[in-house]
């Protein structure tokens, strides 16, 4: 993406002026004019991205107390996050739904971007925008919708299983919530996957899919040698986008609290933990340390994540 | 194999091949549209027959227009606030998000400045920030100069887009020709001008991109207004919808209030539905070419 020809700084020439002119106009153009069009964004940048991380960090070094106010703790908070069984119980669950919802979730996707890609079904146009339509649905309706299929009053499965006499299945228990929450991210991400994998597809040179056509190879063969390793950048951006989204999961579970109340605990989610912590117990330096480390933790588990993929592709 | 006899087995085992890869995807488009087809069955129902008609399909009796009626007028119609605060919030966080973007994009794009590649891997690796880690932050922060609970306390926040920058960034680097503005240069215009009446025109497709990326991540964004919100006049409708879904929930007589959330997340829905299925070009487009350069 590096742009070439883009001359570097011009010596002022002093012999003529028009020239010296244009020379100080280029280092107007360098130096005054991008920063101009870069400052709005900078600005809003500092004062709504930097500022608050670096807030929380301060907070999360001090303590309030009921005498003398706010004290200096230094490491206390982040090393009370580092111990506390919550702030982990919900980390931990959210790495056991990563782990199972991610990979369905893009596998589906992947394999409808392929099934569309290769022209093998009728009706593309229909599939990609009926699986993309639960994408425009807001997050806060879609887990309503979903919360109330799966209730036990007048949801339709629990109506079908009394009608056919046997047990109807408790969606909103303990043991089903988790797998209940991934159905409803998995419904509503998979087309929104789907669509970019598929762009990324559809954006191979046809020399290439034609390449392993004459070859002979099955379309499968054609699927996984050559499309697959050719759309590996974007798939890596949506697994990144999915580990992000998944640590950070908070509208789905606090919307099945009030659906399910006591199944749901403060600290279902590493992100609804600090959220309970401010708002419940009014415990703010160590929530923003929470948050902080929470934002920490996404950061790390993305890097690694993405660390740990380069390597494999340079070793390939 | 150019038997006549062999063409066809290849015909009809193409035709078989097609016909079980649909019936694959049609499993799913159910799934996809079931949920749909549930909110908009049960926006017909009375609360009686919400209970007691099967959930997939339609009662007896017809109340979309009672529940729309109810929906408008419900606590002195709160909803028309909340959808009118969901409207102001969303268009003015992707007017000015989109604007943004777009000329910090177009610098990084087509300057060469000192500070050019740092600041580029700054707001690259913000991408990864968290909202989680702002937001509650941030509320601390703006209930210091008395910004909290108002309107500019979600559209503020909302404005910061990095990916937007990035999107802005790779598409005026691919549809603004440095040719174009050496010429507008040697002609004597001022940056701004060659910005405004040669660049922006070729921008605009990235532009509505963004545009939309952000009026939908705003008008479904939850976790921002209900940290930075507590009067509910000032709700957006994901926050209202989610306060009576809790009214129908706490039980007594509420239970009258689930037709009105359904129906009022129905409307809430349909407006983003018919921008996406208007603006299609636009969104495939966007979603696109994020993730064609790496």
């Amino acid at each position: 993406m590096k742009q070439e020809g883009q001359p570097e700084t011009v010596p002022a020439s002093p012999v003529r002026s028009h020239q010296s002119a244009l020379a100080r106009r280029k280092r107007l153009r360098q130096i005054v004019i991008p920063y101009m069009f870069l400052l709005p964004f900078l600005i809003l940048f500092a004062l709504f991205l930097v500022l608050p991380l670096a807030y929380a960090f301060g907070l999360g070094i001090f303590e309030e107390r009921l005498v003398g106010g706010s004290t200096f703790v230094g490491a206390d908070n982040y090393l009370r996050a580092f111990h506390d069984r919550l702030f982990w119980s919900g980390i931990r669950r959210m790495v056991t739904f990563g782990v199972f919802q991610i990979p369905l979730m893009l596998g589906l996707a992947l394999v409808f971007a392929l099934v569309l890609d290769s022209g093998l079904v009728w009706f593309r146009s229909m599939f990609r925008l009926g699986f993309f339509l639960p994408y425009a649905v807001p997050s806060v309706v879609a887990a309503l919708i979903w919360g109330y299929l799966y209730g036990p009053t007048f949801g339709p499965f629990t109506q079908i299983a009394n009608y056919l006499d046997v047990p109807p299945p408790d969606f909103l228990s303990e043991s089903w919530m988790l797998a209940s929450i991934a159905n409803i991210v998995t419904w509503e991400f998979v087309g929104y996957n789907m669509i970019i994998l598929y762009a990324a597809l559809q954006a191979i040179p046809s020399e290439l899919r034609d390449a392993g056509a004459v070859d002979g190879a099955k379309n499968w063969q054609i699927a996984l040698y050559i499309k697959i390793p050719l759309i590996a950048p974007a798939l890596l951006l949506t697994c990144i986008f999915s580990i992000i989204g998944t640590l950070q999961l908070f509208t789905e579970p606090s919307i099945m609290e009030s659906l399910a109340p006591g199944v749901i605990v403060d600290s279902y989610t590493p992100n609804l933990f600090p959220w309970n912590l401010a708002f419940t117990n009014q415990e703010y330096n160590y929530s923003a340390a929470i948050s902080f480390a929470l934002g920490a933790v996404v950061v790390v588990c993305s890097y690694v994540f993405m660390l740990a993929t380069n390597r494999g592709r340079i070793s390939h | 194999m150019t038997s006549p006899g062999g063409k066809t087995t290849l015909a009809s085992r193409l035709w078989r091949t097609k016909a079980a890869t649909t019936a694959l995807l049609v499993l799913f488009l159910i799934y996809s549209l079931l949920p749909i087809f549930y909110l908009v069955v049960s926006a017909t129902k009375d609360n009686a027959t919400l209970f007691s008609s099967f959930g997939l399909w339609f009662a007896s009796s017809f109340n979309v227009f009672s529940n729309l009626h109810d929906v408008f007028t419900y606590d002195n119609g709160v909803y028309v606030n909340w959808l009118w605060n969901t409207a102001y919030y969303s268009i003015s966080s992707a007017v000015g998000a989109a604007f943004v973007s777009t000329i910090a994009g177009y610098a990084f794009a087509k300057f060469r400045f000192p500070g050019h590649t740092l600041w580029f891997a700054v707001i690259l690796g913000s991408i990864m920030v968290p909202q989680t880690a702002l937001v509650i932050p941030t509320y601390f922060l703006l209930s210091k100069i008395a910004l909290i609970d108002t309107p500019l306390a979600v559209i503020l926040p909302s404005l910061v887009s990095p990916f937007g920058v990035y999107l802005m960034r790779v598409y005026a680097e691919q549809a603004v020709p440095d040719d174009l503005l050496d010429a507008a240069r040697v002609d004597g215009a001022g940056e701004l001008r060659i910005f405004w009446s040669v660049a922006f025109r070729v921008l605009v497709p990235g532009f509505v991109i963004v545009l939309l990326l952000s009026f939908v991540a705003t008008w479904n964004n939850y976790f921002l207004p209900l940290v930075v919100l507590s009067t509910p006049e000032l709700y957006p409708l994901t926050i209202g919808l989610a306060s009576w879904n809790d009214l129908a929930g706490a039980g007594g007589g509420a239970h009258s209030l689930y037709p009105l959330v359904i129906t009022g997340a129905l409307v809430a829905v349909v407006p983003i539905i018919f921008a996406f299925l208007f603006l299609q070009r636009y969104w495939q487009g966007g979603l696109t070419f994020g993730s064609l350069k790496d």
